[in-house]
């Protein structure tokens, strides 16, 4: 979009002192956030970082490393399990348990990156939702995991008790703060990535994989390297999803949350942290918020109710959510395939140059 | 018991393969996946029990009104939602696609809310008969049979000899081509997902006779149809059916022996021969050229 006219232009993480301001404000805006609104919207805002954190992952497979992944749910879930199974079983604290639940997200990346490495479009998407969907069934059968009765999560405990030293988060504002801080180190890790060796890497890859590979970038490495990056950002935002939710089970973790998660990319922006920031942001209060209680809408909800009861039925009507996800989907590809960040540059763009 | 187990493995096979031949044709014509494939047949089901429940149609007359619906269905997804995108990559295609099956899932949750109910099929798996001692075969198992083959013929002769079936290959092999050889491309698309849309319903309807009708109960198959459809290859329409049988056998027979581990046997089976032989058994690969 700016034209860089050197490399430490391009590497830096803000371009400008205003983007500083605003970010700064921004952060502020954050951290003060609990106190302005009431407890539903905390919670709200924890799966909303939640799906930061995993959008930002996600983004880094699909947009652009320009792999297809239908199996995050997957990834989600071991992460989910693997913290709350390490931490009922075994002392560990919370840091601990949720960085080597992500590291075996990774290493299940890893693995599925391998096949990946001979498949390219519908082909790894396929593979990657058999993925998904194996990892749902196992947990689902083993008893270890809980079954189908699905689980609790342990107290979330930062500290190690035996040695004196406990830390409780009880309070979705504790865990608010305690996700906002991963969330914001793990979108910065994902920004600065992509600045370095390896995020150039990727983005070559997607752009032509055989040039890329001519060009001395080895394939195996960086695409089998790019889903276990991925999957280690699903894994660890299925750790603290564990605690927000505070009780799940394998069908929470099935093929729809992995095409929701593949929406929020698609909508924020493929190939952009910004977008996959603001698409998280958006569908999950789209899909948590507004779109949950559609009956209940100001003006909008009598009319489609009586339109519900004469049509359809009124039973089903949690499905109007699910309809506009799809046709925003659609509309997204057809109009906008840079999702919200193109409109975003568009938006930009205008205004530096107005009034011409 | 093992003939059993055979038979049984065939004809569930068999009706993978006819949903795989579904979305087989759609990819081999315009190089499309189509994830919603299984709720397309979903919703047409659904049609057929809409008609059958609350008008009190005949079978045949339900069926009938239920393959013209699932033209339009066909004509109508891809008219109004793959035609608009101007150059798009295969993720958007998946995307549109997939946003399809959300919006197909969603009305049929709407409009029939998401219990589950029987479809009354006039073959059903209950009625057995002994076609040779110790071997029985449901009215079901014959009527997929015998679809599957008639299908499958048809579809042969289909792209063999009809002037649209050489233009369908035609799109297939190289779309600039075809346009300039007086081909209108995109009729042919809308052409391929109403034929797509109309095997795919019928073949819902054998597995809705299976088990029971709810907004997600094509799900399953689908992904097994798919597996199936990877397994001989996505563009060779026996391979397809092959793989479906394969698949069918393999399913049965592990599911026998571990029936805990049933449902994820197609998964592996799929993972394993796309790592090994990524263009499916029966297909032949084209290596992208630089």
């Amino acid at each position: 979009m700016d034209m860089k006219r050197d490399y430490y232009e391009d590497i830096e993480i803000f371009s400008s002192n205003t983007v500083l301001a605003w970010s700064m404000a921004f952060m502020i805006f954050l951290f003060a956030f609990p106190f302005l609104v009431g407890n539903y919207y905390i919670y709200l805002a924890n799966v909303i970082l939640v799906h930061v954190i995993l959008a930002v992952g996600l983004n880094i497979l699909v947009g652009y490393t320009g792999q297809i992944s239908l199996g995050h749910a997957g990834f989600f879930a071991i992460g989910a399990y693997g913290t709350a199974l390490l931490m009922t079983h075994l002392p560990m604290p919370f840091l601990l348990a949720v960085i080597i639940a992500g590291l075996i997200a990774a290493f299940f990346g890893f693995i599925i990156g391998l096949p990946a490495l001979r498949l390219e479009g519908p082909y790894l998407a396929i593979a990657t939702l058999g993925f998904g969907l194996t990892i749902m069934h196992i947990i689902g059968t083993w008893d270890v995991f809980g079954g189908r009765m699905g689980i609790h999560a342990p107290a979330l405990e930062m500290g190690i008790p035996e040695l004196g030293m406990s830390l409780v988060l009880n309070t979705d504002m504790k865990i608010y703060y305690l996700i906002l801080v991963i969330a914001i180190l793990m979108v910065i890790g994902g920004k600065n990535l992509m600045k370095t060796r390896i995020g150039r890497a990727f983005v070559a890859i997607r752009d032509d994989d055989i040039a890329a590979e001519v060009m001395g970038v080895n394939l195996t490495i960086f695409k089998t390297l790019s889903f276990a990056v991925s999957a280690f950002y699903a894994g660890v935002a299925g750790g603290l999803f564990a605690f927000v939710v505070k009780f799940f089970d394998p069908f929470t973790f099935n093929l729809i949350l992995s095409i929701v998660f593949l929406v929020m990319v698609v909508v924020g922006g493929l190939g952009s942290i910004l977008g996959a920031v603001m698409g998280a942001a958006l569908i999950t209060y789209l899909q948590y918020d507004l779109l949950k209680n559609m009956g209940e809408l100001p003006y909008l909800g009598d009319l489609l109710v009586s339109f519900s009861r004469k049509w359809f039925t009124v039973i089903g009507m949690d499905n109007i959510g699910g309809f506009l996800l799809g046709l925003i989907m659609v509309l997204i590809v057809i109009f906008e395939p840079l999702g919200m960040f193109g409109i975003w540059i568009r938006i930009k763009k205008y205004w530096k140059t107005w009034p011409f | 018991m093992i003939g059993q187990l055979i038979i049984e493995g065939l004809a569930i096979g068999a009706c993978y393969g006819l949903f795989g031949v579904a979305v087989a044709i759609i990819y081999k014509t315009s190089e499309v996946v189509n994830f919603g494939q299984g709720e397309m047949g979903m919703i047409s089901t659904f049609i057929a029990y809409h008609i059958l429940i609350q008008y009190q149609f005949p079978f045949w007359l339900a069926f009938i009104i239920t393959m013209i619906f699932a033209i339009l269905l066909g004509m109508f997804i891809e008219f109004f939602l793959l035609r608009p995108a101007k150059d798009p990559t295969v993720l958007g295609l998946i995307i549109i696609t997939l946003g399809a099956e959300m919006m197909l899932m969603s009305l049929v949750g709407w409009k029939w809310g998401a219990e589950q109910k029987d479809f009354a099929f006039p073959l059903s798996v209950r009625d057995t008969h002994e076609i040779l001692p110790g071997l029985k075969l449901n009215e079901w198992t014959m009527g997929v049979f015998i679809l599957t083959a008639l299908i499958m013929v048809l579809l042969y002769l289909f792209f063999r000899y009809s002037n649209l079936g050489v233009a369908m290959r035609a799109t297939q092999q190289n779309q600039n081509a075809a346009k300039i050889m007086g081909i209108k491309v995109e009729r042919v698309f809308s052409f391929t997902w109403a034929m797509s849309s109309v095997i795919g319903a019928v073949a819902a309807m054998f597995f809705a006779a299976r088990s029971v009708l709810d907004p997600t109960y094509m799900m399953e198959p689908f992904m097994r149809a798919f597996a199936a459809a990877v397994l001989g290859g996505l563009t060779s329409i026996p391979g397809v059916v092959l793989g479906g049988i394969s698949l069918g056998l393999i399913e049965n027979f592990f599911g026998y022996a571990w029936p805990h581990w049933k449902p994820i046997v197609a998964f592996v089976v799929i993972i394993l021969v796309l790592t090994l032989k990524p263009s499916g058994l029966f297909a032949k690969h084209y290596v992208k050229k630089v």
